[in-house]
């Protein structure tokens, strides 16, 4: 029941901080899953890899996290916190927004936090680098996947894949790391 | 927690030609986006299920609700899809168009999910794995270098962007702090304008 409370707390609390999209939360949930749930990093960027396989929007893995500490009843309280406060919250202003029209302060709270959550993005990179990133290998399909999207139009999904496929056999037949 | 809607219900909000769709047709299109977006890219597949193929909102509408949808926390595609079902729906057209959306998703990664915590001790699940998020982090550092190409070469925007990464990821405060700390600076930086200057752009030619 606590680890419920816990759970739904913590998504909760994510969900609205997420300025700028879910990526921006993405090391504060690594760290927070660490030190309350017992979800190391290794597990927690396999699982957030999984996300980026999936259709829809890739945040969809944080049930992943609910499903592996209470189960089915976890991965509904985690979809439910982490979706419905911002939400709601978003559907608010939004009314809000047709009374009284725009304003020059929200393109100004735009320009502010978009900065913000590109820094946080960044550190997002970084947390996961730290975690997937184990030896040369991984580290040259990381840059190899990095400048294949940044300049050709190859659905991501295929590059992923690719890599994972790839680094797969490479590990597995030759012990690359 | 914070806000609720105290008039969710009987708020006429729709007044001004709200575009007719039947609540099943919301939820059947961003179905079809939810089934289909693999790879990320939401929001290109929702502009133009709500722009030219129902023509559910006008540019000018979808420009005004995609702004809200970033300015709020929240996953923007999400945020998107419950603007949007609001604006043909009310309060049902939101809800409707966000399972939508959501519900393909949840499937796979339940599935997934569950077989990954079954397999996780399995030594081919775990290279083949680690090979994905070796992927996954070359497609995350793509997008962030994407979406942040402009900033990253406007002095303001670096030093914000540099002073987040920095507390994050170097004092490791919590993101609350992050956030009380660099939001007050960057509103301050990024304050209105008086006399309307256009965001730095090139002021030549």
């Amino acid at each position: 029941m606590s680890a419920l409370l816990n759970l739904a707390l913590t998504f909760g609390m994510l969900s609205l901080l997420a300025v700028g999209g879910g990526t921006a939360v993405l090391p504060e949930m690594q760290t927070v899953l660490a030190q309350q749930f017992d979800i190391d990093h290794t597990a927690f960027v396999h699982i957030y890899s999984i996300g980026q396989l999936a259709p829809g929007p890739n945040m969809m893995m944080v049930l992943v996290f609910g499903f592996q500490v209470a189960g089915m009843l976890g991965a509904a309280v985690v979809l439910l916190s982490f979706f419905l406060p911002s939400s709601i919250l978003c559907l608010w202003v939004g009314r809000l927004w047709d009374r009284i029209g725009e304003r020059p302060w929200r393109r100004s709270v735009q320009n502010a936090l978009e900065p913000i959550s590109i820094g946080l993005m960044c550190s997002g990179v970084y947390a996961v680098a730290k975690a997937a990133v184990i030896g040369p290998l991984t580290l040259s399909m990381a840059a190899v996947t990095l400048v294949v999207i940044l300049f050709t139009r190859v659905n991501p999904v295929f590059m992923i894949l690719g890599a994972g496929v790839a680094g797969a056999a490479l590990m597995h037949f030759f012990g690359f790391k | 927690m914070s806000a609720t809607p105290e008039d969710s219900s009987g708020e006429p909000n729709l007044s001004v030609s709200a575009p007719s769709a039947t609540l099943w047709q919301l939820f059947y299109e961003f179905l079809l986006i939810g089934a289909v977006s693999f790879g990320g890219g939401i929001v290109a597949y929702e502009r133009i299920l709500l722009i030219e193929k129902r023509k559910w909102l006008t540019v000018d509408e979808f420009m005004a609700t995609l702004a809200i949808s970033q300015t709020m926390p929240g996953l923007n595609s999400v945020n998107l899809a419950v603007l949007a079902g609001n604006h043909v729906r009310g309060t049902m057209g939101a809800i409707a168009a966000s399972c939508g959306l959501l519900i393909p998703g949840m499937v796979f990664v339940l599935v997934a999910g569950v077989a990954y915590s079954a397999g996780e001790d399995h030594p081919l699940v775990n290279i083949l794995l680690s090979g994905v998020a070796a992927g996954a982090t070359g497609l995350l550092a793509a997008i962030t270098f994407k979406i942040g190409d402009n900033h990253f070469r406007h002095f303001k925007s670096l030093v914000i962007i540099v002073a987040t990464f920095f507390l994050m990821s170097f004092l490791k405060l919590s993101l609350v702090w992050v956030l009380v700390i660099m939001g007050p600076i960057s509103l301050f930086l990024y304050r209105p304008q008086p006399q309307q200057k256009p965001f730095e752009q090139d002021s030549s030619s």
